[in-house]
């Protein structure tokens, strides 16, 4: 039984498919906003590697397939970008105002948080560019002397984050215009956020799509100009 | 037939994504600039929706899926952060929360300002 686990690259993407089946069931059963599928599912994979004592390299042998196929999903986000194009012709300066807001509030929490934290340059600057997408973060991070692999965790941990609280986010701020929702899990949880907003509905997605990318070249363009401020 | 054609042009942007984000020096990453692509060549009408949408929406459908093992991971990567962990996590938390609470809210305001203004004109 275990020599096949080992062995078996299909594994790990079962597991994963599996434990997200059933948080995808949860949700729809429970109608819980905590229970978000993407949630249940890392919960569940975690505690079902460490109940039958597999390691996460093992694992993620298989489920590292399941990564690879976030590039061409990124290029999709086109479509529901291009099906909502005019709609987006229609609002481009609440667009451009909204995700510049985003962008700046990114970075003046971070040096806010960071001088009350005491935290030194390296670390400041590594947790610049959390917000944005993973590929372009990496980047970003490096350039400006920071720890890229940290730099990732804050990353995931944002997307994931955003992604669970969005909901009751937007409930307790009263956010209900399909479009400020897209754009504010686009422009605070980069591609995670956006799954999140895909499952909202289409006008939330395509906005949502378009802030990745917004977001992450304007994050490039201010981090340099704020990084050498701690 | 319809699912290989589909499959072979996003596969096809994909790498040509790839390929620009080999040849320019902005950290601009492979998906990002075949997103641009592919909007571009549905806008100008090179691509019909249609001839990418059912691999398209299947991959969007599935996205948060491949989430997953980067999410798991991340319980064994946490002893690289060591002491920093703490301010780490509530950095990165509060500044989502605001992020995301500034972001809808500009927006929102924007939008119900233009649509108030429009109802006056009629």
């Amino acid at each position: 039984m275990n020599d096949v686990i080992h062995s078996s690259l299909y594994f790990g993407m079962l597991v994963s498919v599996g434990a997200y089946l059933f948080g995808v069931w949860l949700k729809k059963r429970t109608k819980l906003a905590i229970l978000n599928p993407l949630l249940v599912a890392i919960v569940l994979v975690i505690l079902f590697l460490s109940v039958f004592r597999i390691d996460y390299q093992e694992y993620n042998k298989g489920a590292v397939y399941l990564s690879y196929f976030l590039t061409p999903a990124t290029v999709c986000l086109a479509i529901p970008l291009y099906r909502q194009l005019e709609y987006l012709k229609r609002h481009t300066f609440a667009v451009a105002a909204s995700i510049a807001a985003g962008v700046a509030g990114s970075a003046v929490s971070i040096f806010i948080m960071a001088k009350l934290f005491q935290l030194e340059h390296v670390y400041y600057v590594t947790l610049l560019p959390k917000s944005i997408t993973t590929a372009i973060g990496m980047g970003v991070s490096e350039e400006a002397g920071g720890i890229v692999t940290l730099t990732v965790i804050s990353i995931i941990v944002t997307g994931i984050l955003g992604n669970i609280i969005a909901d009751w986010l937007f409930q307790i701020f009263k956010i209900e215009e399909p479009m400020a929702k897209g754009l504010a899990l686009g422009t605070a949880a980069h591609a995670i956020g956006t799954a999140k907003a895909l499952e909202l509905g289409e006008i939330e997605g395509a906005m949502s799509s378009l802030a990745i990318a917004v977001a992450g070249l304007l994050t490039v363009v201010v981090v340099p100009l704020v990084s050498g401020l701690i | 037939m319809k699912y290989l054609k589909e499959t072979a042009i996003i596969f096809g942007i994909t790498m040509a994504g790839e390929f620009l984000n080999y040849l320019l020096p902005f950290p601009v990453p492979a998906g990002v600039y075949g997103l641009f692509i592919l909007l571009t060549l549905l806008s100008v009408g090179i691509i019909k929706v249609e001839e990418v949408s059912s691999v398209g929406d299947f991959l969007l459908d599935t996205m948060p899926l491949m989430f997953i093992p980067a999410g798991v991971g991340l319980l064994d990567s946490t002893g690289e952060a060591g002491e920093i962990l703490v301010p780490l996590v509530v950095i990165t938390a509060v500044s989502t929360v605001f992020v995301m609470v500034l972001t809808g809210e500009v927006a929102q305001r924007i939008i119900r300002g233009a649509q108030k203004k429009e109802a006056e004109h009629e």
